[in-house]
């Protein structure tokens, strides 16, 4: 984007399960709070859907961060998806820090189907956090 | 634009539908843009705007173009799917195209209503967001959902009140009943009290008649002293298995599943001197009250019970703290149940009632506690910060409201403990790969929207095992569940998602990692040769979470619908240059 005079405007990916953070993410709608059109969203049916390749896939195309949502813990619609998706960000960072790309890109949230505000408020902080950060600079491209 | 596809041999034919939902979209989206773009993108044949593409005319024009344009995908940019995808799949199959072969982009809820102050931006997410759609639209799949025959019997974990209330209510619909109670005698809680409230009318003639009617029923079958030894299956399709006390096994099928185990009161060990004599709990204090009418009723006997000159009751023993927060809702209408009965016994007793907050919620219980207060109960607040201290005959006590400290001398201090999880709640829960609660107990699938259902199909729940209520709210639960469950056993056939997990067969290695990760059993390895092993996906226990998919570690797990592929093409859809 040509945006110099309006600062760095992140690109960043969200992964958002279907019954707690998609429906957040929809109420955030509902009540009309506003964040910035960083954040592109890709529904999955539960967290634990999230592989380390898609992640990894948005860095190599530039993405300057991603967000894996989900259910509280406890409350996964398929009771233990999001213990699997806290075991592939972990995972997922490690090789992130192999490649040279800032752990603080990648982050974890749980929001549930009830927290509209808390999604705003988490696409508006990582939005921030990200533009502090600057875009994604790969060590390796080849991934 | 429209028809110049056949840049490659067989492109698919998409065709987008952008809505402006009136100016819900349009206000903020420039439409005629995001059109204008989608006819620009890889395979798109045909795009147009719709006034209210959920309307009758949109939904008429979706239908139109399938056929006019031979469109073999179709991609609607409006709402959200959570309340409107039903509706477009259902056009498509009307137009003979499979339901599958439909996506969504939300361009209102997560575009035109967060982004309101910056149209421009915003009209940029939407082209990202059909650029997406139509990148995985592009790879989408034909699915099949299945038709499953439902067996037409009902098991019901639990026979307490609320099961065999339950079981009454399914057996007068003509259904067949299995109810399995692990102690010896049904009945649960009811049998171990002396009066309720709110009415004070006696417990034992009520469940003694519930009983008679589970026991009288031709339909009911009955499984005292026995508990779940296995269950396999899915929605209308159980194969069961109960084991008694003895050991033996017997086995029959379910289609659906209510689970009613109650809860348990939680026992104060080494909390205000409790013994089970001098300091007990209202559960114990219920039984000496039975028994000595019963006593009273006879031989005559002097009563022990109405002998004491004062009672002190201490309310939220093991409740409303740091490692057990939540309040049990029955103890406070509970304590003022057996201070009338005290009082009533005789009525020189005194009864002090130290309490934190009465919870008395409703017309009902707020009267009764009006009634006990009138009925010269006394009611002392106290705080955590001075809990009442029980010594050698006297409760010492700061009273918040007088703020002084007051020694009270007792006969019997009796201790208002909170219903607690049920023992083995934790088992039978994975049993049924049903989720609990943080205390333990069951958690229904939505609060408001679902609040009998587990979030597995077929699975409800009732009754205290859920949380702590009043006969009132349980015996509703009771009916309202029941009625769930006569939802699928009145079909002859439950149909499942086409959204599951298939194993490509000549990938799998047999690894067994995706059985493992099912919280739903629905993979299996099966040998199909000797010696070698391969995964199947039974299609209608699958729930389409996609796990398996994730850790299968030769990509022969395919979670359909949200494919490897399907989701990589919209990661990079979504960072392709934008302008
Ligand atoms: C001290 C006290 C006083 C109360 N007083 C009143 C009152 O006055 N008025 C009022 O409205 N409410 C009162 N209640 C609440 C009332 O008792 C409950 O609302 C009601 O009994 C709940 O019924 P239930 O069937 O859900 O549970 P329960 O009565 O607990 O029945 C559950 C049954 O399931 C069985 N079970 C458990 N686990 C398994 C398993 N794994 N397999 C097979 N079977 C299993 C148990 O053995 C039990 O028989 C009181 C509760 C207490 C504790
Ligand atoms: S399809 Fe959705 S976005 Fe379009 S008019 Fe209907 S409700 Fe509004
Ligand atoms: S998609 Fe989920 S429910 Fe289906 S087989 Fe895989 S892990 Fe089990
Ligand atoms: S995880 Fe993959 S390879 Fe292993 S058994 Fe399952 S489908 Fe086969
Ligand atoms: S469904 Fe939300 S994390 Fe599993």
């Amino acid at each position: 984007m040509t945006n110099q005079a309006e600062g760095f405007q992140p690109r960043i990916v969200v992964f958002a399960c279907n019954w707690c953070s998609y429906a957040g993410a929809d109420l955030a709608g509902v009540s009309r709070i506003q964040y910035p059109p960083t954040t592109r969203v890709i529904r999955v049916m539960c967290s634990g859907r999230v592989t380390p390749g898609f992640i990894l896939e948005a860095f190599r195309l530039g993405a300057d961060g991603v967000l894996v949502t989900g259910c509280h813990p406890g409350d996964c619609h398929y009771i233990s998806g999001n213990e699997n998706a806290v075991v592939t960000v972990d995972k997922t960072g490690r090789l992130m820090n192999v490649l040279g790309i800032e752990a603080a890109r990648l982050r974890l949230e749980w929001i549930s189907a009830a927290e509209g505000a808390r999604f705003a408020r988490i696409m508006t902080e990582f939005t921030e956090q990200v533009q502090a950060l600057g875009p994604t600079a790969l060590k390796d491209t080849t991934l | 634009m429209s028809h110049v596809t056949m840049t490659q041999n067989e492109e698919t034919r998409v065709g987008v539908f952008v809505c402006h939902c009136g100016s819900n979209i349009a206000g903020y989206v420039d439409v005629a843009a995001v059109t204008a773009y989608a006819r620009t993108l890889p395979g798109v044949v045909f795009a147009q705007d719709n006034m209210y593409t959920c309307s009758d005319g949109g939904l008429t024009e979706i239908k139109t173009a399938i056929k006019t344009h031979a469109l073999e995908r179709v991609v609607v940019a409006a709402c959200t799917p959570r309340t409107h995808e039903p509706l477009f799949r259902d056009a498509c199959r009307e137009a003979g195209l499979n339901p599958y072969l439909f996506e969504f982009v939300n361009i209102r809820d997560q575009c035109s209503w967060v982004h309101r102050l910056e149209p421009e931006a915003a009209t940029q997410k939407a082209k990202d967001l059909v650029r997406m759609g139509v990148a995985k639209a592009r790879l989408l799949q034909p699915l099949e959902e299945q038709e499953m025959p439902v067996e037409p019997v009902a098991l019901i974990v639990g026979g307490g009140m609320i099961g065999m209330t339950a079981a009454v209510n399914l057996a007068s619909r003509g259904f067949q009943v299995k109810l399995v109670e692990r102690e010896p005698e049904l009945g649960g809680m009811m049998l171990r009290l002396d009066k309720l409230y709110p009415t004070q009318d006696d417990a034992q003639p009520l469940i003694q008649q519930r009983v008679a009617e589970v026991r009288r029923s031709k339909t009911i079958e009955v499984f005292t002293a026995s508990t779940l030894h296995a269950i396999k299956g899915f929605v209308g399709n159980y194969d069961v298995t109960v084991r008694d006390r003895e050991g033996r096994l017997s086995s029959f099928k379910a289609g659906t599943v209510i689970v009613a185990t109650g809860a348990r009161v939680f026992t104060p060990h080494g909390m205000y001197g409790y013994d089970g004599e001098r300091v007990v709990t209202q559960l114990e204090l219920e039984k000496q009250i039975a028994d000595r009418r019963l006593q009273i009723a006879n031989c005559n006997l002097q009563p022990a019970v109405s002998n004491l000159k004062r009672v002190v009751m201490i309310q939220c023993v093991g409740a409303r703290i740091p490692e057990r927060p939540y309040c049990s809702r029955i103890c406070c209408t509970t304590a003022i149940k057996n201070a009338l009965e005290l009082r009533e016994l005789n009525p020189e007793t005194e009864v002090y009632i130290l309490y934190r907050d009465t919870e008395t919620q409703g017309t009902r219980y707020e009267a009764y506690y009006t009634r006990a207060r009138e009925a010269g109960i006394q009611f002392i607040r106290y705080s955590l910060d001075h809990p009442p201290q029980v010594g050698e005959g006297r409760v010492v006590v700061y009273d918040e409201l007088l703020g002084a400290k007051l020694g009270i001398p007792y006969d019997l201090v009796v201790l208002s403990t909170p219903l607690v999880a049920q023992e083995g709640a934790h088992e039978l829960a994975q049993m049924l790969k049903v989720p609990l609660d943080e205390h333990g107990f069951f958690l229904e699938a939505h609060v408001k929207l679902r609040p009998l259902d587990f979030a597995t199909d077929g699975v409800y729940v009732a009754g205290t095992c859920r949380w702590p209520s009043h006969l009132e709210e349980t015996i509703a639960q009771a009916y309202g569940a029941a009625a769930r469950a006569a939802t699928i056993l009145t079909k002859e056939h439950v149909t499942s998602s086409g959204v599951v997990a298939r194993v490509d067969e000549s990938l799998c290695r047999g690894c067994g990692r995706c059985v493992e990760v099912c919280e739903f059993g629905a993979p299996a390895l099966v040998e199909v040769a000797p010696g070698i092993k391969v995964a199947r996906v039974n299609p209608v226990m699958c729930k389409g979470c996609g796990a398996c998919a994730s850790v299968c570690p030769t990509g022969a797990m395919a979670a359909l619908h949200f494919t490897d592929g399907q989701v990589m093409a919209m990661v990079r859809a979504a960072l392709l240059n934008q302008k």
